[in-house]
């Protein structure tokens, strides 16, 4: 019966490139020609048409090509009696559509210029503003590391609307619980999807995953457009390269549509534009399916699904695999509740956060004294307080087994942040002696109470680092006198952890880790984690990694001896470069681990930083991935990462963390760390003690005054003014060139 | 008289097979009963190569003729094998002097030498250029056109090495061949060899005679058919679907009719140009007829058909009963199968008979020759020669009812597009299908229409029984058209006679499960979308591990011989019905029914009637399947994240 699917298509395809028609001539006329359209804060400009066609709109003249494109692809309509094929020029017809609703979106931007919140994460309830409209790309690299690292395997674009707000809020909380990120648009019978999450008081915005993009139809693009740009940024595809875009959506994205009412011909338009990625449609109506598998993995149209079983049809119609946590706990969880937060009058027990004492420790026991799954609650519970109440906290989880190490006390610690954060209800900040907890008054409601906490860390302990210890049992104590009794034992514990991380050098270790668990997106890009350089993610550092390798030795992160040393300088090492040429499929045949300029690491395209050269300055200057304004190099972040991105090697530029900026190994080869003049602003104060400190240890303790920022220095020849007037000692360094 | 329901299952035949009985003019039809086949012909056991014959050797009842031998001590074997080694060497120069002229005809496009025709398809010229190891970069359509042209030319004499589209197999079949040696070196070569080899006294073992019989065939299907595909797509466009109408229904009674017959699109297609003249449609009015209407006959027909939407007024047997509608202006036949009873029916009527190829003259026939440089003249005069012979219409007209829509056209690439559209292009969907097994297999149907059995009977009982049980059927030529007439080459086929896989498959696609990819010489197509099938993956490596048969159920011609014979020798089971022209000799027959498998993991088989053959090939396909680990359903795989990770 696909007939009549591929007739509404093309029937739909056509009403929507006339309609963007319309709206083409009717801004040429009021904006003319050279003005300039697009999406706001990206690098990808109409991300899909870029993808596809690789014509870069940026101007209202640009759009009459690509409706040329349009008119070219979309068909006449399916005759009703002996028909020509259909299924190939339907999928043509959906393109075009896909093109055009972009078209359509960016004049939206235009004429419309607040219908969007434009570069926001959060909805404005209490303005009435919900619609997030695309995604810029700080807000896209943020949320695409987890499609890369697979915290997030992929997204339901949801159309249209449930039957009533509470199926709407069961359909999202199960989509949450299985980490899919939620992109909502169109609508159906005057009610959006989004409307009645907000009317079934979830919370949405980014941080949630349940991403209002718009309540129109063309809206959808936002979501296939989000789609192209992983592939742009993280697989290294360029544009222009449509099948090896598609392709890698199809295989790696694991994105649907799911229709919710009446589908119109406009809904089929588009569902055939995303089979081309591999995206099918599962709707709750009773429309006409196409079954037969081969341009999405398996079906392409699913149809007539009750509510309470569309969400496990669509993962298995997409062929999807996700693990969905199963913690004992009287409330949901899952990575996409980490974003929630619980504020204000939710909030029924605050605990930490510079008001009260919060402080978590993990530490070893022997066998006999940990009797595993036991949770001690000493002191106040919720039942034991009113509504709004705050009380000390302090939380130790004592861990006991053969394989267990010292070394990885502070990586299972590390991990209760995201682990509790992800309980439904419950927000969580922070980590040590300076943990804040919030337990809202919806979670108490279902019978949270503090020893769930002490479940979450059991269960999630087992799941996740199963493999290196054998018990945990877990003591919270609320009563002020024990809790600074723990916080004493526990900063003794930090002070003797952070005194031999400190120590631990490059050349104290004779293996080094790998990580190449962003290759289901850049299948090139192979990490090597040594002590002095933490992941480009800032993530994973090389004691997470020796974890990591014990708790699954066939996983992403293998050790890779060191081996002959090639070159002290540049941190070349004959095993590093074997294993990378290796692991990266031949692609990449050497790597320095302390250069920018001679055989640097590749990116994944997740990296918290990219530093550039600048070579009239002798230096180098590096960017967050929060700054979003242009940096002396001549390039916003986001296009340094599309150029470094995607596995590839660019001499001159290098992805790196944070942290890594003040590691001793930090551009060794390139002269180090005292070649640095020019960073954000906001990062430098981040860092500053961290700055300083190392400053001191280099013997300029006045460094970081010599650093530019985007306050004194925007271009280059700033920079190079700045930094002159300073006496930065990098002039003297010899030349980077 | 009663209605001779025997002689054909289509209804419009049947009647003009009666018009003609009634007015007692001769057809195929008449002169089948009166000459029956040879007994010892038809199992090929008489040897007429030398004058010391012709040696009659057929099976003997009695004990003591064991040993069949020729006077000069040839064995049975080595006489079958011969006679078979000529046939199709015949078919295999039929093919590839068609293919020659569509070369030279090209090449002198490509140099601006001809009159009406252009290079139409530059994408595929760029392709089949690149195909020929062509530097392309920097060069003009009309450098690369020109280049192309010549190297092209270059195959039919080559003296050494290995023909071009060889290496357009898949490697494990090129492996194959190279092991026993049979790549053709160029293709005139082959076919001259056979002459040679089959000469008095010369190959006299069976077994090696047949390797260059494969060779030859080869330089077919891999050589001249190839190329004759290759270069009319870009000279008249790669085919896309199109809707068409067939059988005798199409001519019409207030217009020149126009029967264009034979095997070349060259003059066909400057025919459908010419109609489009103002001066001869203006001349059409003052003749009193309504318009100019061109029809196909044959293979011509399957061309302009696929390019054009020219209505097709019928296959092979029905090339008498168009004129004996008494609607025929004019018939033009170019090459191959036009039979020369075509003259006395002509003679009944006002009907002109023109013949075009400087090859092909018929005693009594009206002779324009076609040359290129002036093609759109010579078109012109033979549209005028028709429109001026309009009013010595003399008979009673009967043009049947019969018209039955087609859609056609479906070259490998326009199959590729069909699975994917523009931006997923590719066979996964189809090979998908198989895996999953919705579809079944794939089947070639293919071949001629034969008088000695009820015309179109074979086709379609065959192809019907086909997709009942879900095989995709691929079709040209007359079992193309047989298709077409039986309303098989319709999307609505699917729900109506195809199995419940296949119907679905179409339906998702919009195609009919019958795909018509033209003429005879385009089951080069076949070759090329059973490779790209291979290449995609999930179905073995070469063309022979494909759940795949070939079938010719009404076959006649040399032609069907050479086609059959590459396609087994490509790696595909192929059964031909009517008659088989080894069975005089066991060994032979042995060899080639069996012992091939081993050789070439396709092998030749006879089956007369149409449902066993259908099943034979079913069962074939069904053990291709098993091989494959594909006969049964696999559990649907979820994917993870290390799953994303390890797919590189």
């Amino acid at each position: 019966m696909s007939k009549i699917i591929a007739s509404s298509a093309i029937r739909g395809a056509h009403k929507i490139l006339d309609y963007a028609r319309e709206k083409y001539r009717i801004s040429l006329e009021k904006f003319g020609p050279e003005y300039e359209i697009g999406f706001p804060n990206t690098a990808y400009y109409l991300p899909i048409i870029y993808a596809i066609t690789g014509i870069d709109v940026s101007k209202i003249k640009d759009i009459e090509k690509v409706l040329e494109i349009c008119s070219r692809l979309i068909p006449p309509p399916v005759s009703e009696k002996t028909h020509l094929p259909y299924l190939a020029p339907a999928l043509d017809a959906g393109m075009a559509t896909l093109f055009a609703e972009e078209i359509i979106e960016a004049i939206r931007y235009l004429e419309e210029p607040d219908f969007y919140l434009a570069d926001k994460e959060d909805v404005e309830l209490d303005k009435g503003k919900i619609w997030l409209g695309a995604a810029n790309d700080v807000i896209f690299r943020k949320r695409g590391v987890e499609f890369v690292d697979g915290t997030a395997p992929g997204f339901a674009a949801v159309i249209g609307a449930a039957p009533d707000t509470e199926t709407a809020a069961k359909i999202a909380l199960e989509l949450q619980e299985r980490n899919l990120y939620v992109f909502m648009c169109a609508h159906s019978k005057n009610s959006t999807f989004t409307e009645q999450l907000i009317e079934a008081g979830t919370q949405i915005g980014w941080p949630t995953r349940l991403v209002p993009f718009g309540p129109h139809i063309s809206a959808c693009v936002f979501a296939i457009g989000f789609a192209c740009k992983v592939a742009m940024a993280f697989g290294g595809i360029k544009p222009g390269e449509f099948r090896k875009n598609l392709i890698y959506n199809k295989d790696r994205t694991y994105a649907f549509i799911l229709a919710l009412g009446e589908v119109t011909d406009e809904w089929f338009a588009n569902a055939a534009g995303a089979i081309n990625w591999g995206f099918p449609t599962i709707s709750d109506t009773s429309i006409p399916q196409i079954l037969p598998t081969g341009i999405c993995t398996y079906e392409h149209v699913v149809s007539s699904i009750p509510h309470n079983q569309i969400v496990q049809k669509a993962i298995e119609v997409r062929g999807l695999k996700v693990t969905v946590s199963k913690v004992p706990i009287p409330v949901a969880y899952g990575p996409a509740f980490e974003g929630e937060r619980v504020r204000g009058e939710d909030i029924y027990l605050e605990m930490g956060g510079g008001r009260t004492i919060a402080v978590e420790w993990t530490t070893s026991k022997g066998m006999e004294e940990v009797e595993d799954g036991r949770v001690d609650v000493i002191g106040k519970d919720v039942t034991d307080v009113e509504p709004g109440s705050r009380l000390h906290f302090a939380m130790v989880a004592e861990v006991a087994g053969r394989r267990f190490q010292e070394d990885f006390e502070p990586i299972l610690e590390r991990q209760n942040h995201h682990l509790i954060n992800q309980a439904q209800g419950i927000m969580h900040i922070g980590q040590r002696d300076i943990a804040w907890i919030r337990i809202s008054k919806q979670a108490v409601e279902k019978g949270f109470k503090l020893k769930h906490i002490g479940r979450i860390i059991h269960a999630k302990y087992h799941q996740e680092f199963g493999a290196i210890f054998d018990k945990v049992q877990i003591k919270i104590y609320t009563d002020e006198e024990k809790v600074k009794e723990i916080l004493k034992l526990a900063r003794a514990s930090y002070a003797q952890r952070d005194a031999r991380i400190e120590g631990m050098t490059d050349e104290s270790v004779d293996t080094f880790y790998s990580c190449i668990l962003c290759q289901s997106f850049a299948p090139s890009h192979v990490c090597i984690i040594s002590p002095e350089r933490t992941g480009l993610c800032g993530a994973y550092n090389w004691l997470d990694c020796k974890a990591a390798y014990e708790i699954n030795p066939e996983g992403p992160n293998q050790p890779v001896k060191k081996g002959e040393c090639i070159d002290e300088k540049l941190g070349q090492f004959k095993g590093c470069n074997d294993y990378v040429y290796k692991a990266s499929r031949q692609k990449i045949e050497r790597v320095s681990l302390y250069s920018l300029m001679v055989d640097p690491m590749t990116t994944c395209g997740c990296c918290e930083c990219i530093a550039a050269i600048l070579p009239m300055c002798n230096g180098i200057m590096t960017v967050d991935r929060d700054f979003t304004d242009m940096t002396p190099c001549g390039m916003k972040f986001t296009t340094l990462a599309g150029a470094v991105g995607g596995g590839a090697q660019t001499p001159g530029f290098l992805g790196h963390s944070k942290y890594n900026i003040t590691q001793r190994k930090f551009l060794k080869g390139d002269g180090g760390f005292l070649r640095l003049v020019w960073m954000p602003k906001r990062l430098k104060e981040e860092l500053r003690e961290k700055i300083k400190k190392r400053a001191q240890e280099l013997g300029v303790p006045n460094f970081i005054d010599m650093i530019a920022d985007e306050t004194v220095a925007k271009t280059e020849e700033e920079v190079l003014e700045y930094i002159s007037q300073k006496g930065h000692p990098c002039l003297n360094l010899e030349p980077l060139l | 008289m009663d209605k001779d329901y025997t002689a054909s299952i289509d209804s419009a035949t049947i009647d003009l097979i009666e018009k003609a009985k009634k007015e007692e003019i001769e057809t195929i039809f008449s002169r089948a009963e009166e000459i029956k086949p040879c007994p010892i012909g038809v199992e090929e056991s008489c040897c007429k190569i030398c004058a010391m014959g012709p040696c009659r050797l057929p099976r003997s009842k009695r004990e003591s003729r064991k040993e069949r031998t020729g006077v000069c001590g040839a064995t049975i074997d080595t006489i079958v094998a011969r006679n078979f080694a000529r046939k199709v060497a015949a078919g295999v120069a039929a093919h590839s002097d068609h293919a020659r002229e569509v070369a030279e005809t090209f090449l002198k496009t490509a140099r601006g030498e001809t009159q009406g025709f252009s290079i139409k398809d530059e994408l595929k010229l760029i392709a089949v250029a690149l195909d020929f190891g062509i530097n392309v970069d920097g060069k003009d359509t009309k450098e690369i056109a020109i280049e192309l042209g010549e190297r092209v030319l270059e195959e039919f004499g080559k003296q050494k090495g290995e023909l071009t589209y060889i290496k357009k197999a898949p490697v494990s079949r090129q492996e194959i061949w190279k092991r026993l040696g049979v790549i053709p070196r160029g293709i005139d070569r082959e076919v001259v060899e056979i002459m040679h080899r089959t000469h008095m006294g010369v190959d006299q073992d069976y077994k090696h005679i047949l390797l260059q019989t494969t060779r030859c065939a080869l330089a077919d299907g891999w050589g001249g058919s190839m190329i004759s595909t290759e270069l009319q797509d870009i000279m008249f466009n790669t085919p896309v679907p199109v809707m068409g109408s067939i059988n005798l229904g199409v001519l019409k009674e207030d217009e020149v009719n126009i029967v264009v017959h034979g095997h070349e699109p060259l003059l066909p297609e400057l025919l459908v140009l010419a109609t489009k003249d103002p001066e001869l449609k203006s001349l059409a009015e003052k003749v009193g007829a309504k318009g100019i209407n061109l029809a196909g006959m044959c293979c011509s027909a399957n061309e302009v058909l696929m390019r054009h939407g020219i209505p097709c007024a019928g296959n092979f047997l029905q090339q008498e009963l168009a004129i004996i509608t008494g609607a025929v202006e004019l018939m033009t036949v170019d090459i191959q199968c036009e039979m020369q009873g075509l003259k006395n029916v002509a003679e009944c009527f006002h009907t002109k008979l023109i013949t075009t190829s400087d090859r092909a003259k018929i005693e009594g026939a009206i002779h324009i020759e076609f040359h290129p440089d002036k093609g759109l003249d010579t078109a012109k005069k033979i549209l005028r020669l028709a429109i001026e012979n309009y009013p010595n219409r003399r008979h009673n007209v009967y043009i049947p009812s019969q018209i039955q829509e087609t859609v056609v056209g479906f070259s490998h690439e326009t199959i590729n597009y069909l699975l994917g559209g523009l931006f997923r292009a590719s066979y996964r969907p189809l090979n998908d299908n198989i895996i999953n097994g919705r579809i079944r297999g794939i089947a070639g149907v293919v071949g001629c229409n034969n008088v000695r059995t009820t015309h179109d009977l074979g086709h379609i009982t065959l192809t019907k029984e086909l997709i009942k049980h879900d095989v995709l059927v691929l079709t040209t030529g007359c079992a193309a058209m047989a298709c077409g007439k039986a309303g098989l080459l319709v999307p609505e086929a699917a729900k109506k006679y195809a199995g419940p896989g296949l119907s679905e498959v179409c339906e998702a696609v919009g195609i009919p499960p019958v795909l018509h990819m033209g003429a005879c010489v385009d089951n080069s197509r076949i070759l090329i979308a059973a490779t790209a099938m291979v290449k995609e993956g999930g179905l073995g490596n070469d063309i022979s591990d494909l759940p795949a048969a070939g079938a010719a159920p009404e076959w006649m011609s040399e032609k069907a011989l050479a086609i059959g014979h590459y396609f087994v020798t490509s790696g595909i089971f192929t059964v031909f019905g009517t008659t088989w022209p080894t069975l005089g000799s066991d060994k032979v027959t042995e060899h080639l029914f069996h012992e091939f498998e081993e050789m070439y993991k396709g092998m030749w088989a006879y089956e007369p009637d149409p449902i066993k053959a259908a099943h034979r090939m079913i069962a074939h396909i069904d053990k291709k399947r098993k091989a494959l680990g594909i006969d049964k359903t696999k559990e649907r795989v979820l994917f993870d994240m290390d799953m994303r990770r390890s797919l590189g």
